[in-house]
């Protein structure tokens, strides 16, 4: 499996770690909603498909990814930095 | 003027830095392997959105025209910088002391300047087969076209971090930690075996 960082180009899905499920929104830390918490820790879409991922380019550049992953086929659809920016399409 | 007292810095390197011939080298010597020894490794990360005037003022410390976009390099005999993350810089100087010539110049507001000297050991590779050995340890493409001259990567050998910058059409200098260096250079030397290597 490749994953096409923005920054160093296609490289093996072993340079990567995977930092968890792209989906999930942090509620504000002050918040006492604690559905909003059990959501954000434990709700999880666990899709047949395309899924919304956040990686780690740890073995390269260090920077984070936004990916998003078909989970069946394994195939990158897109990769871009998490903070936003710079975005590739896949030539996995 | 009172000389400057530095330390001398011992290679991490030590007992298996072997030079000479060695390995399969009956029908010549197709890689050269080195150890540089710079005086300086300075990584220089810029905040977002100030990317370019670190660049800018690489440029003005160093004397070297660092082109933007990833990956991008230079080097010039004593001195060679390379970006290896967004926004994020290795500046080598075979003399010591230019950290204090960056001090001045990179602002809090900027980025950060972090010496790395005795941090990273710069190895050198290089001869006809250069690019082979190199592909045995990282799985990049090291061909010119996808690598050119000067340009720097970041990529791994079994969790040993490497920053590469290619430095010649078949040479390449690897600034690996200096606490896993000794390991390196020797899995070097044995993938160099099989097309005889030399060690300067």
């Amino acid at each position: 499996m490749l994953i096409t960082c923005p920054y160093c180009g296609p490289r093996d899905v072993i340079e990567f770690t995977y930092q968890g499920d792209g989906n999930r929104q942090r509620p504000q830390p002050a918040s006492q909603n604690l559905d909003a918490w059990n959501a954000y820790v434990y709700d999880r879409l666990n899709p047949a498909g395309d899924h919304n991922e956040i990686w780690q380019h740890s073995g390269g550049c260090r920077a984070h990814l936004r990916v998003v992953r078909n989970t069946v086929t394994h195939e990158i659809l897109s990769t871009e930095f998490a903070r936003g920016g710079h975005k590739t399409e896949s030539r996995s | 003027m009172a000389e400057q007292y530095l330390p001398e810095r011992q290679s991490p390197l030590g007992p298996e830095y072997h030079p000479g011939s060695h390995g399969n080298f009956e029908h010549g010597v197709d890689v050269i392997l080195s150890e540089m020894r710079p005086g300086t490794i300075l990584q220089l990360a810029a905040w977002p959105g100030e990317e370019r005037q670190l660049i800018e003022i690489i440029g003005k410390v160093t004397g070297l025209a660092l082109p933007d976009g990833a990956g991008g390099g230079v080097s010039s005999g004593a001195r060679a910088a390379f970006g290896f993350a967004p926004g994020k810089f290795t500046v080598v100087d075979e003399a010591e002391g230019l950290a204090a010539a960056f001090a001045g110049a990179i602002t809090p507001a900027i980025g950060t300047l972090t010496d790395l000297s005795h941090g990273r050991t710069a190895i050198r590779i290089a001869g006809p087969r250069a690019e082979w050995v190199m592909a045995k340890f990282f799985a990049i493409d090291f061909a010119l076209p996808a690598f050119p001259l000067g340009a720097g990567r970041s990529t791994n050998h079994h969790d040993v971090f490497a920053q590469i910058q290619r430095t010649g059409a078949d040479q390449f200098d690897i600034y690996v930690f200096r606490s896993f260096a000794r390991s390196f250079w020797k899995a070097l030397c044995h993938a160099s075996e099989e097309v005889g290597y030399e060690v300067q």
